[in-house]
Parts: C-alpha cells; structure tokens; sequence
C-alpha cells in the first residue's frame, strides 16, 4: 500500500477512535453526574431518590450532633431559604457555621439525607481568631 | 519597611517591562547589546525581587502588624517555623512568591544557556519577562502584599490551623516552582517557533527544566497528598478536588512531553506534537495557578472569588490562540524527518504512552471543567464525583504502568523475535508468578483487579531490575569492576536513563500502595466512651482514657487508644482534636475559645504491611451549659471592672481566673467523658505510596544531576554533529 494512504488510513482510524472516545467521556459525564442546587432549588423541585449536589452556607445556630449524626442547615446563598440536612460520620474539619459547604443529598419529605463522605467543606482562606488570653498567656497543661 | 518593599515591587514591575522591551528590540532589531541587557534585566529583577520578598518575610518574622497580610495571616502566637512560612498561605504572598521564584528559575536558566540557543534566547526572555511583567502588575495594582493598616491592630488573627503542617508549608514553593519551570520550555518552544530554529537544540538546553519541574510539581502533589492523608481527618490522600486536578493537569502533559523529546532528539520525530506538549504544560501551569485564585469553581481550597479573574483569563486565551497561531504558522518546519518504522518499536511505545498520558490529562480536565460545561449546556451546575474519575483514571494507570515496564525492553526502530526472548522472558515470569501466587491468597478471586495489577508491578520491577543487571555486568566485563562499583558506574554515566528506570519503579510502587490500601481498606466510624473497645479488620481497639490540654495557641481535646491482635499489643495511638479561639464576640468571652476553627492530629501507625488510622472529633454539645455560665460569670465581672475603671491590674486577674476557667472546662473531658466519636481506618501498604514518592523522586534528581565531565562531552559531540546535519537540511 501507498505510505501515504497508510498513514492516511491510521489518521482517520485513530482520530475515529479518539472521537468515540471522548464521546462516551461526554455521555457517561452527563449522565453520572450530580446536578448542583441551592437551597430553594432543592425545595421546589428535588425527587425523592435522587441524588443532589446542595451547595450553600451552614446556617448559623442549626448544627446539633446526636450520636455519631450531624444535623445543620444550608443556607441558599441568594434567597432567605434554608433546607434541613441530616449527615451522618465525621465532618470535614473545617466544618463550622457560617462555612460554605457542598453535600450529595437525598430527599426524604422535608429532610434530605446527606450521602455519608460526601461532604466538601470550603477552607477559609482567612480565619478569625481572638486576641491572647492575656499578656502572661498561661499555658495549662492539665491532662 | 512597607514603603520599601511597595518600591521595591515597583522598580521590579519596570525592570520586567524594560527586560520585555529590550529582549524583544534587540531580537527583531539584531542588537546584541539589547538582548544581553535584556538577560541581564531578568538578574536584576531576581535581586530585586530577593529583597522584596525578604522585607515581606522580614515583616512576618518580626510579627509587623501594620502590614495587612501578616495582621490577617500570623500572629504572636504562631510558632516562628509557620511565620517565616506563613506568606504564601496569603493571596498576595503567594503572588510574590510566584513571581521571585520565576525570576530566581529564569535567570539560571538564561545564564546556563547564555553561549547557546542565541537566537531563541531573546524571545524566550521576552515570554518570561511577560510572565513576570503579568504578575508584578497583580501584586502592583490588585494584590498589594505591602498594603498597610492606618491602625494595626495589637495581634495578628493567626495562621490557618489547618495549614500548620510541615508538609503544606512546603507545598506551594514546590509547586510554584514547578509552574515557573515549565515556563521556560515554554518560553523557548515559543522563542525556537518565531525564530523558526526548530531543531532539538532548543529542547536539549531547556529538558533539564522540564524534568526540574516536573520534579519540583510531582513533590508538590505528593506532599499535598501527605498533608491530607495526616492533617484534614478524613483518612484520604486524594480526593479529586479541583485544585488538586490544577496541578495534575501540567504534571501529566508534562509527564508525556519529557518522554516525547527524546523520540526528538534521537530521530527527528514529533516535533509538532513535542511543541504543542510544551505549550499546552506551561498554559496549564498558569490555568492551575488561576484556578485557585478566581472562585470560578468549588473546591476545598480555593483562595475563593477574587478580581484576579478575568486578568488570568486574558493571559490564558493570549497562550493558547498564540500557542495554536505559532504551531499552524510554523508546521511547515515542524515536519517529521523520519516515519515510524514500526508499530512494534520504542518510538511506538512513547507514542502510545504519550497519547495515554494526554487521555489522562484531558479526562481530568473534563471532569473538573464539567460544573462551568455543564452550565453552559444544560443551565445547571453538575460535578463528577470521585467514581467517574476512578472509572477512567484507574484502567488508563494500569497501562501507563505496564508501558513503563514495556518501554525499556523495546528496541528503537523495531522489536524483533530475539529481543523479545532477551528482554520479556524475566519479567513476563515475574509477572505471571506474582499474579499467580496473589491469587492463591483467600478471597482473592472476590477483587482479581488488584492481582492482576500487582503483577504488572512485578514486571515493571522485573525489568528495571534486569536492566539495572546487564549495564552492571556489561561494564564488569569491560572495566573488571566489582559489582557494587560497576552498578553504580554504569548509573553514573547514563544518569538520565537509570534515573528513568528508576522512576519507573517508584512510581510502580506508588501506584500497588494506591491500588492495595484503596481495595483492601477498612473504615469505621464509631462513638466510644473510655474503656470501651471495637474491632476494624481484626485489631482490637480500645479507647484507654480521654486527654486534655490549654496552651495560649489552642485547646486540645483526644484520646489515647490502644491496638492489640489477637490479645497481643500492636500499637498505642494517640489523637486530638485543636480548637482555636474565635474573635467573635458574639460566642462570649469563655465561649469563643472552643468556637474557632478546628483541626484533627491524626493518630497513625504506619507499617510496611498496614497503616492504622485514627482521628476522634470530641463532641462539645455537653459543655455548652459550663460554657454559657463561665460567659455569662465573666460578662458580669468584666462590666464590674469597666464601671470601676478598668484597671490594667483588674484585667490581668480577671484574664488570669478566665484562663482557668477554660482549663477547668476542657478539663472535663478528662474528669466526665462522655461518648466521642472516631474513624479508624486500616490501610494494607499505605505506606507503599510514601516509599514509591521517594523512590520516584530519588530517581528524578539521579536523572537530573550534571552527567560527568567525559560523558558530557561524548554526548555534546554527537549533538553538535546532528545540528550540523539539520543546519545543512534546512540550508539547502
């Protein structure tokens, strides 16, 4: 065969490949992933069973912890909206009040079910801390 | 000293712009004065910058609170190791780090290559004085790491908890330098594609600052893995976070560009393909370091939404439509000077490994892309969670793995029958061998995956191994060494080859200890009160007793636990949990010391056969009456002492009973345990990712080390031949 319509023939061959390829990249991507919603959002339209991605604010004054169960709400970053979300194991470290968070969900009733592990907690990029205890700044060893 | 370092930034920004102007004046005017004033203004800026970034450190070590990034980064408090290093934990900080290491990186870079690649040098310096120009106007006009406080306040808020790791404190100045490495291959493929001297000569003076950042981003991501697997409490190394991906991105176009060179250098092949590589590593260098810093997507780490977007986007589109301009205006010249001879050869290897390492890069891309692609095509933000990833990533690593066996048995040009025989025998046994044995172990048929990957590890070894054999029994035979000597001879003058193999084996290793402890891992969460005890994979742990401590910095909260087997003590394991103080008032004065931020010490005990993991996240609820009444107590003596004055020495014994009063408070953790809640989590040759990063590492800095003297100039010898060839191919 002619070198050329060789190299002519892998071309289009792999280029095939590379194409069918990426398209299954493409469908699985959009199938399989998880859509990203607000608190309003996820009010107004979750299906009982699906999975969602609730990205938002930990409101402040709503976690409790009973057990090895977190309870808190996310607060929907535009409207004065907030779902209650029961996620269970440890939480991220930097998990806290006023901290944005994303959690898979699913919707049981009013409650949605965080996806244990699924937590992504936003890490501040400053915090905020108080000034020294006083001047001597003890340090009490008391274990 | 705020004043100085604001000069300081702005003399640089000059420099940089002069440096520009010059390089480029002199490469299109044919000044030579102009280009070495130019090279000289990019060592006038690394001074410049030297001492820049010596005033910010200056200013953190010395806890100067009127500059605003050491106010809200450090404090009194931070112990000195994270104030000298706390500068990069700020925006701005790492801005400047950015741009002093660029000009640390581009100066070493122009002088070693200062009697070579003359033509190309002047634009290459040109690209990187861009570069510089482009981040000394974010710190000049939008990110002032100099910027004051009119009243700076008594104490700083302190350094992210969370970053109070020696491994973090070293993750960005390895990654940064390896971003600011891979600029200069990009700045001299694009100073080889203007002037059109595209033959190897650009990529031979330039390879040793590919593989420098290569090495430089590998280490970055693996102390970064070794943060999160230590520090962040949750028992993972990697989690497919956005940023992370960020730094993956040019390590893996990076990855294939250093092994695609040398099908460049050796046969002339590739040339398109090596430049688009090198072009598209030094855009997604930069596209990493943007990531971070605009907010556009959501990570764990991200600096959050800052205005530093749509400048890093202007840069990014000008690289890339650059980039593809200069490839299509200039493929004439990139044309191949050989055909692949065979489909069975090492320049096809390369090229596969190459097009898998390129698959790799772009599935990652896609995936942390996919919340702005979605987006735009369906209206909703979607992520892909670490499943879709591990769906592609994990077959596609199992052949990067075996090519990294396959590519050094294979000869260049062609594989025939008898190199088939020498070089496969060995290692096909030890894959077949090992794979087998595995596979005998019980419950192995249940997960056949990790068999079957361990078996190409095994030939991977096998062939490093035999390699590593026959150079030394070679150089025996001529040299009538010993065998050690001969070993370490025939390293030394091959570096970059042995280093290789030796890579290939780490990163081998690396990847078994990613694949066994990710299989065959046990996790479990489980509240538990001292003396009670629960099992994880066949080990016995017990919660002995409940700690506690206060210091100025924090208030420690954890446990000590205790490991046996089968009635036999493995390991005493103790973790904690750090809460620091909060400066908001609202949480009371005794309150807001438990009401900050928190970070986890890991309890660890890592093993060559299995890691044990632990972390405990004390619940605070029960102390949240004691906590109201000492806020309430203090509140009333506080108002007492300002009614009557607010005497320093009132103060002092009121701050003095406070102090212990949280003591006495974290203290009945200890004296009344209540239930904490744990994850334990053992990991069978989690270790194995650590050792397979060092060996990795250790076999990049034999590759990159300066060959000897005579071997050096063998090898320049042969290379000034086949410039003289390409010189006569291109003249006539």
């Amino acid at each position: 065969m002619n070198p050329s319509r060789k190299r002519r023939i892998r071309l289009v061959a792999a280029l095939t490949a590379a194409l069918l390829a990426a398209s299954a990249l493409v469908y699985t991507s959009f199938s399989a992933g998880s859509d990203e919603q607000t608190a309003s959002q996820l009010l107004d339209g979750a299906v009982a069973g699906r999975t969602y991605t609730l990205a938002g604010t930990v409101k402040d004054h709503s976690v409790t912890r009973s057990g090895g169960v977190v309870w808190f709400s996310v607060l929907d970053p535009h409207k004065p909206v907030a779902v209650r979300v029961r996620y269970t194991g440890i939480v991220p470290d930097p998990f806290r009040e006023g901290r944005g968070v994303m959690v898979q969900v699913r919707r049981q009733g009013d409650l949605f079910v965080g996806e244990k592990d699924s937590m992504v907690t936003k890490c501040p990029s400053k915090f905020q801390v108080a000034p020294p205890r006083s001047s001597s700044s003890p340090a009490a060893s008391i274990t | 000293m705020a004043t100085v370092g604001r000069a300081l930034l702005i003399i640089a920004f000059a420099v940089a712009l002069y440096g520009l102007g010059a390089s480029l004046y002199g490469a299109f005017a044919g000044g030579r004065a102009w280009v070495d004033s130019g090279r000289r203004a990019v060592y006038a800026l690394a001074g410049v910058l030297t001492l820049a970034f010596a005033v910010m450190e200056a200013a953190f070590l010395r806890s100067d609170f009127s500059f605003s990034v050491v106010a809200s980064h450090s404090s009194t408090t931070t112990p000195t190791f994270y104030k000298a290093t706390a500068a990069w934990s700020s925006q701005e900080g790492s801005l400047l780090l950015w741009v002093w290491l660029l000009s640390i990186w581009s100066s070493l870079a122009l002088a070693l290559t200062r009697r070579r690649v003359r033509e190309v040098a002047p634009v290459a310096t040109a690209v990187l004085m861009t570069f510089g120009a482009f981040f000394l106007m974010l710190t000049v006009f939008w990110a002032n790491p100099f910027q004051t406080l009119a009243q700076p306040p008594s104490e700083g808020t302190g350094l992210n908890p969370l970053l109070r790791h020696p491994a973090m404190m070293f993750h960005p100045p390895m990654l940064y330098s390896g971003y600011t490495l891979f600029s200069i291959p990009f700045a001299f493929a694009i100073g080889a594609l203007v002037t059109r001297r595209l033959n190897a000569e650009w990529i031979v003076s330039t390879r040793r600052f590919a593989l420098a950042a290569w090495l430089c981003l590998g280490i970055g991501i693996v102390l970064g893995a070794r943060w999160s697997y230590t520090e962040l409490g949750w028992g993972g190394y990697w989690a497919w976070d956005p940023v992370e991906n960020a730094s993956l991105l040019p390590w893996l176009t990076g990855t294939a560009f250093i092994h695609s060179i040398m099908i460049q250098e050796r046969r002339g092949m590739l040339k398109v393909w090596n430049a688009s590589l090198v072009l598209a590593t030094g855009t997604l260098a930069i596209l990493g370091t943007f990531l971070v810093r605009s907010g556009i997507l959501d990570s764990i780490h991200a600096f959050g939404a800052s205005t530093l977007g749509v400048p890093f986007l202007i840069l990014i589109g000008a690289m890339v439509l650059g980039s593809v301009a200069l490839v299509v205006w200039r493929r004439a010249d990139l044309r191949s000077e050989h055909q692949l001879d065979s489909l069975l050869s090492r320049e096809a290897v390369f090229l596969l490994q190459n097009v898998v390492l390129v698959a790799l890069a772009f599935i990652v891309w896609w995936g942390t892309f996919f919340p702005l692609i979605s987006e735009i095509f369906t209206g909703t933000k979607a992520s892909v969670g670490p499943p879709w990833f591990d769906k592609y990533i994990v077959p596609l690593a199992f052949v990067i793995v075996a090519l990294s066996g396959i590519g050094p048995l294979v000869p260049w040009r062609r594989l025939t029958l008898a190199s088939v025989r020498r070089g496969f025998v060995i290692p096909l046994a030890a894959a077949l061998v090992t794979w087998g044995a595995l596979l005998l172990v019980p419950g192995a048929w249940a997960q056949p995956k990790p068999a079957a990957f361990a078996g190409v590890v095994a030939f991977v070894l096998a062939s490093v191994v035999q390699e590593l054999w026959r150079g030394m029994r070679a150089r025996q035979a001529s040299a009538r060494e010993s065998a050690p000597v001969a070993l370490a001879g025939v390293m030394r003058r091959n570096r970059r080859r042995y280093g290789g193999y030796v890579i290939h084996a780490g990163f081998a290793v690396l990847l078994l200890g990613v694949a066994i402890s990710s299989s065959f891992q046990h996790a479990k969460d489980v509240s538990l009160t001292p003396g009670q005890s629960t099992r994880v994979d066949g080990f016995d742990i017990k919660y002995v007793r409940a700690t506690a401590s206060a210091t100025a910095e924090k208030i420690s909260l954890g446990a000590v636990l205790d490991v046996s087997k089968g009635g036999k003590q493995v390991a005493t394991l103790r973790t904690t949990r750090g809460f620091y103080p909060s400066q908001d008032v609202t949480q009371g004065i005794v309150g807001r010391f438990f009401g900050g931020e928190s970070e986890s010490q890991v309890g660890l005990r890592a093993g060559f056969g299995r890691d044990i993991w632990t972390v405990i996240n004390p619940n605070l609820t029960p102390l949240a009456g004691i906590i109201d009444q000492g806020n309430r107590t203090f509140a009333r003596a506080m108002t007492g002492i300002v009614r009557g004055g607010a005497s320093q020495q009132a103060l002092t014994e009121l701050y003095a009973l406070r102090d212990q009063a949280i003591a006495a408070v974290a203290h009945r953790f200890v004296s009344n345990p209540w239930p904490a809640d744990f994850r334990f989590i053992v990991s069978p040759l989690a270790t194995w990712i650590w050792i397979g990063a060092i060996i990795t590492f250790l076999g990049g800095l034999l590759a990159l080390w300066p060959a000897p003297a005579a071997a050096r100039r063998r090898v320049t010898a042969g290379y000034a031949a086949r410039v003289a060839r390409e010189l006569a191919r291109t003249t006539q």
